[in-house]
């Protein structure tokens, strides 16, 4: 197990270091420069800041000093905000989207995975019914609208939660019920499909005509079968929430790290754009990895040691 | 073998709803099985011999298949008449069952152990510890070697052998009366079959399990049944003893599938093959289900169903071949140079 996370790790790093050198150079194909907006500096001016940060050397160069810093953890200092280095300015904004990304991913597929469960078992009943319903919503209407639905009914009608900023726990349960919606109907559907299907398998027969009855063997045979699809997607929606996060920070007003990286894109700012992007595919691969341990962990047939 | 009867099931009826309508795929199916006794249930896919067993164990597909009509009488209950958790009780402990497919029926996230002991703890009340050794005894009984350290493996790690081992112990655990088998050797090699059928041998005559065997593959059938019942379009149509069947076939159908039987010294080119398909059991036929491929049909046979008539005191067959007004009809030439080859090597053998 420690050999097979040691190797993955490795891999991991070479992921990476294929990510930012892709992006440092599409991100130098962009149109404009850090300077676009900033007519009011004459040429000479221009040329000493552009000396300062290093961006009249040649591309290439520029590559190989970006990498090297990057080795040593440095991501380099932001353009927009004077002198501040992009991995404080990057943690300082971490804390919100990962706390509602976190939760609205572990609450989302639990209940749906429930909701899923619930409609396998009363298959084709009103329940099932329901919770199809509900799955289709979920999937179809964009967070955006439950969020507003959410800000007029439960903050300002009842007066429940604060409608936006940022704070104490109350302020993140709107966003965060906006933000699981669509997990928890995608797990939903996925849980109640595997379900059907795991329940009509020849194992399922077996156990039946052991004697066990309809309840214990959806949960002693059925549940666990059917969660390893499950587990599968659970990788793109965590990085879907992660990115997806932008548009409900933006209308709950939560300082997040989806808002500064439209920021970033939009005023060249390279070291943001390029740290945002290194970190998201960070926690992508780190949740890819988690979630290969996770099958060893459900799933015997698969044997992370490699070999028998 | 003693006389005894242990299970008898009378004029079952079992249906499937579909959207095109009801699927008649069991017809008015009676049989008993003594104690000890095997009971082998042969003919082609779609006979209803899997449908009848399910319905055996109460384990038809809810709610598309049930049973429609019948008594299927174990002791005192009727299980025609239990429901899904009335059952339960009898499931695995009364009446077990060995399937087909030894990669697909156990768990693939559950370890060997534990899904052998499942039936232990649930029917015969035993703590772990008591069911560990249980356990490994019968899959020691089940000749699987090593069985202590296999308890923890999971189903990936063992053959395809080894998994209907495992599931004939499973099957085993609680001492079954009646052990229903369906196709155990079918997804399974020459030579693990024989072991299998060994197996499954020596553990009737230790504990006079009555067995009712469900194939396709007559060989298997000579070897391991005491009776036959042969099943075609959802009606026995002839049943009897294995030496009845075998060397005194009554039924057309029953001299297709002699005739259809590979053997080793076989000197004709080509394979004997009943020709043209089975009915539709969404709409069965008037009356004799087989009489479209058979060419010893009568008028009759499309008309009326032929009742069982008695041949012996355990042979009985659906012909109207049999009745006292029909003309005299010998099975073909190639099918009874074939009994008598059967024959003339059993005799041998003996």
């Amino acid at each position: 197990m420690a050999r097979y996370i040691a190797t993955r790790i490795v891999y991991m790093a070479i992921t990476l270091f294929i990510i930012a050198s892709v992006t440092f150079f599409l991100m130098k194909l962009m149109p404009g420069t850090p300077l676009s907006s900033a007519d009011r500096l004459s040429e000479s001016q221009q040329q000493i800041v552009l000396e300062q940060y290093g961006l009249d050397k040649p591309v290439p160069l520029q590559y190989v000093d970006y990498m090297l810093g990057l080795v040593q953890g440095n991501l380099g200092i932001s353009f927009q905000f004077d002198n501040r280095e992009v991995t404080e300015i990057l943690g300082n904004r971490i804390g919100p989207s990962l706390q509602l990304g976190i939760q609205a991913l572990f609450i989302g597929s639990i209940l749906g995975a429930l909701l899923g469960l619930v409609a396998a078992i009363f298959h084709n009943g009103i329940l099932d019914f329901g919770s199809t319903l509900l799955a289709v919503i979920g999937t179809s209407i964009p967070s955006f609208i439950f969020a507003g639905l959410l800000q007029y009914f439960l903050g300002v009608q009842w007066q429940l939660f604060p409608v936006a900023t940022w704070g104490t726990f109350a302020h993140t349960i709107m966003p965060t019920i906006a933000l699981l919606i669509f997990p928890m109907a995608i797990c939903a559907r996925f849980m109640r499909t595997e379900m059907l299907e795991v329940l009509n398998k020849d194992y399922i027969t077996t156990a039946r005509a052991k004697g066990v009855g309809w309840t214990a063997v959806i949960f002693k045979h059925g549940l666990r079968n059917a969660l390893i699809p499950l587990i599968t997607i659970l990788g793109p929606l965590a990085v879907s929430l992660l990115t997806g996060t932008l548009v409900i920070e933006q209308i709950f007003a939560v300082p997040g790290i989806g808002e500064q990286f439209v920021t970033a894109v939009t005023t060249n700012d390279y070291p943001m754009i390029m740290g945002t992007t290194l970190f998201f595919s960070f926690l992508f691969v780190l949740i890819i990895l988690i979630i290969d341990i996770l099958y060893g962990i459900i799933d015997p047939r698969i044997r992370l040691d490699g070999g028998k | 073998m003693s006389n005894e009867t242990i299970l008898d099931v009378k004029n079952l009826s079992v249906s499937f709803k579909t959207p095109n309508g009801e699927v008649q795929a069991v017809r008015d199916v009676s049989f008993s099985v003594g104690k000890g006794e095997t009971l082998a249930i042969v003919g082609e896919s779609g006979s209803g011999k899997s449908v009848t067993t399910k319905a055996l164990m109460g384990l038809l597909p809810a709610p598309k298949g049930y049973i429609k009509n019948g008594n299927i009488l174990y002791g005192n209950e009727d299980f025609a008449k239990l429901s899904d958790k009335q059952m339960t009780k009898y499931r695995g402990k009364d009446f077990a069952m060995i399937f087909q497919d030894p990669m697909t029926s156990l768990n693939p996230t559950m370890k060997v152990g534990t899904q052998v002991m499942e039936g232990l703890r649930m029917h015969r009340g035993m703590n772990k510890e008591e069911a560990k050794k249980e356990a490994v005894r019968l899959l020691e009984l089940v000749r699987i070697p090593d069985a202590e350290a296999r308890m923890n493996q999971y189903p990936h790690q063992f053959s395809g052998g080894m998994r209907q081992r495992v599931v004939i112990a499973i099957a085993l655990a609680c001492d079954p009366k009646v052990l229903i088998a369906d196709e155990p050797t079918t997804a399974l090699d020459v030579t693990i079959q024989a072991q299998i059928l060994d197996i499954m041998k020596d553990i009737q005559e230790e504990f006079e399990t009555s067995i009712i065997f469900i194939t396709h593959d007559l060989g298997v059938v000579a070897n391991v049944a005491d009776r036959v019942a042969v099943m075609y379009a959802g009606k026995i149509v002839e049943i009897g003893s294995v030496d009845e069947l075998f060397y005194n076939p009554k039924h057309p159908y029953t001299w297709g599938l002699l005739g259809s039987m590979p053997t080793v010294d076989q000197r004709e080119e080509e394979l004997f093959a009943i020709p043209g398909t089975p009915p539709d059991l969404l709409h069965p036929p008037k009356g004799d289900a087989f009489a479209p491929r058979n060419r010893y049909a009568l008028k009759i046979d499309y008309e009326e169903q032929p009742p069982m008539f008695q041949v012996s005191d355990t042979h009985y067959a659906a012909t109207w071949l049999l009745h006292e007004n029909s003309p005299d009809v010998q099975p073909p030439a190639s099918v009874q140079q074939r009994i008598d080859e059967m024959n003339g090597k059993w005799e041998a053998g003996k």
